[in-house]
Order: C-alpha cells, then structure tokens, then sequence
C-alpha cells in the first residue's frame, strides 16, 4: 500500500493543487515586490506591478532569474526578509569564485523538510526505519535536508555524513540502517565493497535507497537494486530553492513527482523562453512560492527535462518531471558536486597557467573522477622535481578549496591540448550515463 | 666551471620519450649523458650534448620544453673510493647534491659524474680545494 507523509496535499485534486498555487503565487510576487528590491527593478522594467499577477495564468509575464542574478546579487541581494528572521544558510558553487548563498527562515526549513519526508515516505519508511544520511552535511543541502526529513518521518536517523565507507557498512550491519540516503555513485561504491566484502544482498538490511544530486542511468539503477537487495529511489532539488525533495519518485519509478505546493514547475525552449508543453523537452524553470527568506521566481535551472500530468499509480497528483537529460549551460555534476570549468579556470589563471586546459570526467568503478590536464610552459618548467611536484600539489589544492572535491592534476607536453577554431572543447565527459 | 645540461620536459605517456631521441637522432644531436627522472605522471630526461645551441634550437622547433640548467661535471679515476673523495669534498663544504649521474667519455677507462648542485660556484671552489678539478663546458673539452 502507498504511504503519504501529507496525503490530503500529496493527492489532492488538480483544481486544489491549482487554487492554492493561484493563491499563494499572488501572494508571493506582493512579498517579492514589497522586499527584494533586485526583483522588483526587473519587474518595473517590464512594465509589471503585483496587480499584474492574478493568478498562475499570469506566470508568463514575470521575468527570469539566472544563476548570473545570483552572482550578481550576491549575498543579499535576493534576500526576502530581515537576516532576524533567517535561520540557516547553505550553499554551493557557482560559475565562477562567487558561490551561491541560499537563506532559510525556520519556516523554510520545515517545508524543505517536509518535501524531503514525502520522499522518503514514498520510498516506504515510516518511524520504524534506520535510515542512514551518508550524503556530505555542511553547506551541501544533501545531509541537512533529508536529515530533517528523516526525522520528520520519525525514522532513527544515521548521520554518517559521507566517506569512510567501512564505517558506513559497519553501521548498516550493525544498526540494521533500512533506508540510505546518498549520492547514487557512493550506494554504487558502497554496494561494491559490500560485496568485495563477500555480502550477499541478503545479508544487507538496507531495503530502500534515496539517491540524487547527480544523474545516474536506469542500468545504474538496476546495477545498485540488485546488488544492495534494494528498491532506488531519485531525488531531485537545489539549493537555490532549498535543497533536495523539490521532486521524488514514487514506487512507480517512472519521474519524479515535484511538490507543486511550494514550486511551480514550467518547461521553456531555452533560446526562445517561450512556456512548453507537457512532453516537450525544455528548461526546467522553478517558482517557489512559498518559501520567505529566499523566494525566486521563475527561476531557470538550466536542467532540460520533460514534464508529465499523466495519472500515476501511487495516487500522487502533482506533476512528474524526467530524470534531468542534460544541461543548457557547461555545469559538470561530480560526485554530486556542481562544477563549471570557468571555476578551474579561476584557479589555473590565478596560479599562474595558461588557460589552455581539458577537462576530463570519467566514472571509474562508478566513481567520478576529474583529471584536469595543464599544457607544460617554459616559463614554468625547471630541472628541479621538487619544485614542480609541489606546484603540482598547489594546484591541486587550490582546486579542492574551489571545488570541494580532489581533482587530479595532469601535466602535458605544450600543444598537446587541441586547439579549436571555434569554441574550445575544454572538457571531455567520457561517463555513460 | 659548470656544463650545461639540457633538461627536457616528457608527458608520461607512452613514446614521448621516444619522440624526444627521434627528434634528437634525426639532427644528429651526439649525446654524451641522459639521464631519466620521472614521477607517476611527468618526466625530465636530462642531457649533455655535443653541441647546446643546435640541441637547445631543435628542441625548441619541435615544441619541447627544455632547460638550460648547470650542472658540475667531474672525471673520476676509475679506482676505489674514486667517487667518495669528491662527495667528501663537497660534504666538507656542506654542498647538498641534488641529484647525480655517471656516464662514459670518448676516453676509453674514463668515467664522468655529474653533479647537480645548488650553487656550482661554491661547489667548484671546494672540488678545486681539494684537487679536483671540474670539465669546463662539454663543447670546450
């Protein structure tokens, strides 16, 4: 049988779903209007007042917002209410030096909690569930967000944050953990060890596994079922308007229903940013409309995907979209981190590199792995090892402070690198996904 | 009294060391020492050469990027304890080696080492010190 966390709202009728998104859509763009200066110039640039915006039809006229506002606003620019009332912050990279900074009232919290609930009560737990966090906590929304949601569900929660994955199995084992929360690459990895490890999924008590932050296959999906004894679960979201449970999947697997409650969800052709249809492949544009410290409106993810009303066999209502197809922009997701080569470029350049670089992404044993090739100058070369290994390690480190993620540092013979005529083909993505 | 070495920069990947002495046998660069070090992902094959201008100029043609660096370059007597009265010399001094090599001259029972050193000045004074007197440059010996 289908579990609800909030029933009445996870299945309620097309017409509720719409009259509350109606409601509160009117209500949000009066907030954003009356406390974030930075919108309402985009808005009177348009030509558009609150009065403007009665309901969702009017969604259309209100002008976009872009990862570049971000940056742009940096840090409060975007802000909707006194930092008094703001309670968390989280965030993650952005284009370039610059992160994005998200903000949270307490209000804010409890909803990006509760999304993150729903999701784990589609994946079955209920307050009898071990469900173990081994998503990065800290100011990675993964940990935070589906550690709230865990106790919100009442499961006793693990929070084992990620690596050390003999300590992760240990605690499976031992605390008979039913429910992982991580990236799909790490249950991957997880899931490998436990067998190298000689554990048959019988042995394993997990029973259901909550995977996103970055995109994964359908045969990656099997691959984790059947070798933790599992059913997998996506999840999607970001921090820019809250974290993960903007969307999850249901027991149907089949898309990830999003929480149309508090975002409304549009497809738009990216060089037109004209509204889809449902079944068209577009960008996928968000509307929080409920969420008081940060409230973006339409919002361009930058994620292509398709949407569907389709009736789906968990009774659930609200819209489904795709697992995300791929990006409008150069954003890299490595091991569940955002990265854009422009951040790499940064670090290169202000080291000293040329910025002749390649990027090169592969999944090694379902691992992520990011080799960043620099060109060789005469400038930079000496006789001394020494002195290049340590620039080397510099490099290195300078990346992982920009990154958050170990990146390994190839040097290369000069000219190696293609140069292009047009654009640069900086990086080379050899994942299958 | 230092020589000139020629330290190149090789990609570990396989041949590129192959394309260096391609490049090298092609303009009839003559080789008197090579010596290779190499990490897990870069090398630096160090030569001494007949001729550094031609050398340095080839290698440039061809998109190396090489190095002129000095190193002292010293014969040994081909008897016992030959090389320790050298390291002793310099370790009377406190001149740390950074890394060294031998090779063969065109003398037959004549070896060479080559040292390399932070401050080969201060090294060639104390070889000097104690009788020891270093090549001047390769192409002047």
């Amino acid at each position: 049988m289908e579990r609800y966390y909030q029933p009445e709202i996870e299945t309620a009728s097309r017409e509720q779903i719409k009259a509350w998104q109606d409601e509160r859509l009117v209500r949000q763009v009066r907030h954003v209007w009356d406390n974030v200066p930075y919108y309402r110039r985009k808005m009177e640039e348009k030509g558009l007042t609150p009065d403007d915006i009665r309901g969702t039809e009017d969604l259309r006229k209100l002008p976009f917002l872009s990862k570049a506002d971000l940056r742009e606003a940096y840090p409060y620019g975007l802000v909707g209410v006194p930092l008094k009332d703001c309670v968390r912050i989280q965030s993650t990279s952005g284009t370039t030096g610059k992160r994005v900074v998200a903000f949270y009232t307490q209000a804010d919290i409890d909803l990006w909690e509760d999304c993150c609930a729903r999701a784990i009560t589609a994946a079955g737990g209920t307050n009898e569930d071990v469900c173990q966090i081994s998503y990065g906590y800290g100011l990675f929304t993964g940990g935070p967000g589906l550690n709230g949601g865990s106790h919100k569900v009442g499961c006793l929660t693990i929070p084992t944050s990620s690596g050390n994955t003999e300590r992760q199995i240990m605690f499976i084992r031992d605390l008979n953990a039913t429910i992982l929360c991580c990236t799909p690459s790490y249950a991957a990895y997880i899931g490998e060890t436990m067998k190298e490890m000689g554990l048959t999924p019988d042995q394993i008590p997990l029973k259901a596994g909550i995977f996103g932050a970055e995109a994964w296959s359908e045969e990656m999906r099997r691959d984790i079922e059947r070798t933790l004894g599992i059913k997998a679960y996506d999840i999607y979201g970001l921090t820019e308007l809250s974290g993960p449970g903007v969307a999850f999947e249901c027991s149907a697997q089949s898309g990830m229903h999003i929480n149309e409650d508090h975002f409304i969800a549009e497809v738009i052709d990216p060089e037109t940013e004209e509204p889809l249809p449902d079944g068209q492949q577009g960008e996928l544009v968000f509307t929080a409309i409920t969420k008081q410290a940060f409230p973006l409106l339409r919002y361009r993810t930058r994620d292509i995907c398709v949407l569907s009303h389709e009736k789906c066999s968990c009774g659930r209502t609200h819209v489904k979209m795709s697992k995300p197809r791929g990006r409008t922009d150069d954003m890299l997701i490595i091991r569940g981190v955002n990265v854009f080569p422009s951040q790499i470029e940064t670090v290169l350049i202000h080291q000293g590199y040329p910025a002749n670089y390649q990027i090169i992404v592969d999944r090694v044993r379902n691992t992520d792995t990011l080799d960043v090739q620099v060109e060789m100058t005469p400038e930079m070369f000496t006789d001394d090892m020494g002195e290049i290994t340590s620039r080397q390690k510099a490099l290195v480190d300078g990346l992982r402070a920009m990154l958050g993620l170990t990146a390994k540092v190839t040097l290369v013979a000069p000219k190696s690198i293609v140069r292009s005529e047009g654009k640069a083909v900086r990086v080379i993505d050899k994942r299958k996904i | 009294m230092s020589i000139r070495q020629i330290s190149v920069f090789l990609e570990n990947k396989p041949g590129s060391l192959c394309e260096l002495t391609k490049v090298l046998a092609e303009n009839g660069v003559d080789m008197r020492a090579f010596s290779l070090a190499e990490t897990s992902d870069f090398g630096i094959a160090r030569l001494i050469v007949d001729d550094v201008y031609k050398t340095t100029t080839v290698l440039r043609d061809a998109g190396f990027v090489h190095r002129i660096t000095p190193v002292i370059a010293v014969a040994l007597s081909d008897t016992p304890g030959g090389l320790n009265a050298i390291l002793e010399a310099l370790n009377a001094e406190q001149i740390n080696v950074e890394f060294m090599y031998a090779f063969l001259g065109n003398t037959p029972g004549k070896a060479y080492m080559v040292f390399k050193v932070q401050d080969p000045v201060a090294a060639t004074t104390a070889l000097m010190r104690q009788g020891i007197t270093p090549l001047e440059d390769w192409e002047n010996s």
